[in-house]
């Protein structure tokens, strides 16, 4: 379970949230909304570990991130804008590095019909500079079927995605609850789960008129 | 001494301490300075006496060692703030670093200088890679760095610990640069040393320096409180007690 | 934990063999530099036996400089890099790899060109030797100390002005050292050992420390 209590972000002069708790429990998808600016990136990035909030404290399975470190990461799974694949290589060669990092490796087969599932049968052989940016974003979004993490993290995954890989990705979303994941999302999109709960979140709150209250002066 | 220093910790805090601190250094500094400068110039004989000929130029260095001591101190207080603000994660100890290098950097600066202006008559030429200078000349850089890198980034947070940690770096490299300036070849280090202990100085030029060293040092205090209110104001614009500061000083 | 140390060093060196043009430009900046200083200082064999050791290493500092700042940026631009922060393994671990990786790029290389532009400086068998060996030693050293201003300028304005700046400075013992060695080497021979301890000396500080700074350094980047 993700617990998040208290937490502020601030990118540069703005306060973007302040005072942001809630849970994500497992067989449970957290759907962030806000328009843009309100700090979706900024909480996802801070939920990963990658960027440290200036207040409040993010906890998984009851103890800190900051502290469980390598070990939290091994339960994660994040997906932001960028696709996370080098164009150099190919899917196959892409995904076979990211799953010896994840220390999970699989056999060539499995990522064969991975990408076979996420409709690139024929493309595996190719550097992946070669393909659409929508293709480029299934090679990425293939981790998602390799994955055995509990925790996802996902970043507008639904963009330059054409129907049938926003079906699939929907498909992927609502296993990964139903098996017990957790998943945070940012998306404009619906994302209809067959077993599990949604809730939602919405950035908007944060004004950019209000003035910053004092902070705590022994964290100042 | 038990102080609360937490309590100081918080730039808001801090910002009305330093103001009133200012006067008090400025004055201090202007004091020591013209008292060392009196000393040093008109009431120090001349200790290489005879027909030396740069037996008044040596009154240059009552400048030349207080600014070099200055600048390296300077340097390790920048290094020990920047740690502290990358362990504890206190904004104002990283405003405190970003204070100090330009002060810093500029007795770099005039140690280099003064140096140059030694070496014309004494060496016949205004640089001749002595070590001691050439070290200052390192350190010259690694403020420089400091600075460029601080300014580079426009991520407030980034720059102040990226700067932070490249002035870790160089302090644990200072060492090893060191060694490789005065001993550049390991098998005869022993007869590059240069000896230069405080206690063979004759007091009549030691105290004067000392004096100097002190009154640097308290501009020094005076000079970076000046630009730590000006980093406060403006990173805290956002808050409520800015804007009357902002307020009261606009009236 | 072995593994993801050579995944990562594997994907790297299959990544620039699939760029070749980078390694050649390191290499041919190298050599271009070498070649510049005797047009300019005039082509005295004396003179040249003199600052062929000093240039070498100079030409190898600002080639090593040059292509660190790509060590990083290609990762930091297409996302890999942040998922390489989000694996379970330490990042200073992964850090190693792809410094090691560069180095056996741009690094090694250097160290075998070596004899060659020692030619164009005349300088004699025994100082090609240590001067091979010198750099064998002392060009991971700047692969290691650059790789924290690479990690500290990711994705900066001028960042590659800004590396040297900052680089630069810490690079001066390995010049001293480096270039001391074949200097004295011309002379006598086993006088060149201390400066081999002190270099050796570098080699293993730097492994130990460096990567730690880099993968701090990173982190801080990335946020």
């Amino acid at each position: 379970m993700l617990d998040v209590t208290d937490l502020a972000c601030r990118r540069g002069d703005r306060q973007l949230f302040r005072s942001l708790s809630f849970q994500v429990p497992a067989q449970t998808l957290l759907h962030v909304r806000g328009r843009n600016g309100s700090g979706k990136t900024t909480l996802l990035r801070a939920l990963c570990g990658l960027l440290r909030p200036d207040a409040g404290r993010i906890r998984w399975k009851g103890k800190s991130i900051r502290e469980l470190a390598e070990d939290y990461n091994r339960d994660l799974l994040y997906f932001g804008h960028l696709n996370g694949i080098k164009a150099d290589l190919t899917g196959l060669e892409n995904l076979r590095i990211a799953r010896t990092l994840d220390q999970d490796p699989v056999g060539d087969d499995a990522i064969l019909d991975a990408l076979a599932r996420i409709g690139l049968e024929g493309f595996e052989d190719l550097p992946t500079r070669m393909l659409s940016q929508g293709q480029k974003k299934r090679v990425a979004l293939t981790r998602l079927i390799l994955s055995k993490a509990p925790l996802w993290i996902l970043d507008e995954p639904f963009t330059a995605l054409d129907v049938d890989a926003v079906d699939l990705l929907q498909q992927l979303i609502a296993e990964q609850v139903a098996d017990g994941g957790s998943v945070v999302l940012t998306t404009h999109q619906e994302v209809p789960l067959t077993q599990g709960a949604i809730q939602r979140l919405t950035l908007d709150e944060a004004d950019d008129e209000t003035p910053v209250s004092g902070d705590d002066p022994a964290r100042a | 001494m038990t102080i609360n220093w937490f309590k100081f910790a918080s730039p808001a805090a801090f910002y009305p301490i330093a103001g009133r601190l200012i006067p008090w250094f400025g004055g201090i500094a202007a004091v020591l300075v013209l008292i060392a400068l009196y000393w040093g110039f008109f009431e120090t004989a001349d200790r290489l006496g005879g027909s030396n000929p740069q037996k008044e130029y040596y009154r240059i260095i009552f400048v030349h060692v207080p600014a070099a001591w200055m600048s390296m101190w300077l340097y390790l207080v920048l290094a020990g703030w920047s740690a502290v603000g990358l362990v504890f994660n206190t904004r104002l100890s990283f405003m405190m670093a970003k204070a100090v290098a330009p002060t810093g950097a500029i007795f770099t600066f005039l140690a280099l200088w003064t140096g140059a202006l030694w070496g014309r008559p004494s060496w016949g030429t205004y640089w001749d890679w002595d070590p001691r200078l050439t070290s200052e000349l390192l350190l010259f850089f690694l403020y420089i760095g400091y600075i460029a890198l601080h300014s580079a980034i426009d991520d407030m947070r980034r720059a102040d610990r990226a700067a932070a940690l490249l002035a870790i770096v160089g302090l644990v490299m200072v060492p090893v640069i060191y060694l490789s300036i005065n001993c550049p070849d390991p098998n005869q280090c022993a007869a590059l040393h240069q000896r230069s202990d405080p206690g063979s100085i004759h007091p009549s030029i030691l105290i004067p320096m000392l004096t100097m060293t002190l009154g640097l040092w308290s501009y020094s205090f005076a000079a970076v409180f000046a630009r730590l209110r000006n980093i406060i104001l403006s990173r805290e614009s956002d808050n409520a007690w800015v804007r009357d500061v902002v307020a009261k000083e606009a009236v | 934990m072995l593994s993801v140390f050579y995944s990562v060093l594997a994907r790297d060196i299959l990544l620039a063999l699939r760029r070749r043009t980078d390694v050649l430009t390191t290499l041919f900046f190298f050599i271009i530099v070498i070649s510049l200083f005797p047009l300019g200082v005039g082509s005295e064999r004396e003179q040249l036996q003199a600052l062929g050791p000093g240039v070498v290493w100079v030409a190898a500092l600002l080639a090593s400089m040059l292509a660190l700042e790509r060590l990083f940026a290609a990762d930091y631009d297409d996302g890999t890099l942040e998922q390489l922060l989000l694996t379970g393994q330490p990042l200073a671990l992964l850090v190693l790899a792809k410094v090691l990786a560069h180095w056996l790029l741009t690094g090694l290389p250097l160290v075998l060109i070596a004899p060659l532009v020692a030619m164009q400086y005349h300088l004699e068998a025994t100082a090609v030797w240590v001067m091979m060996a010198a750099l064998a030693v002392g060009t991971p050293v700047l692969s290691l100390i650059g790789a924290i201003g690479a990690a500290l300028t990711l994705g900066l304005r001028g960042g590659g002005i800004l590396l040297s700046l900052l680089i630069l400075p810490l690079y001066v013992p390995v010049l001293v050292y480096g270039a001391g060695a074949v200097t004295v080497s011309a002379i006598e021979i086993a006088d060149t050992e201390p400066y081999f301890y002190l270099l050796g000396a570098f080699l293993l500080g730097a492994l130990v420390l460096a990567p730690l700074a880099a993968a701090a350094a990173l982190r801080i980047s990335l946020e």
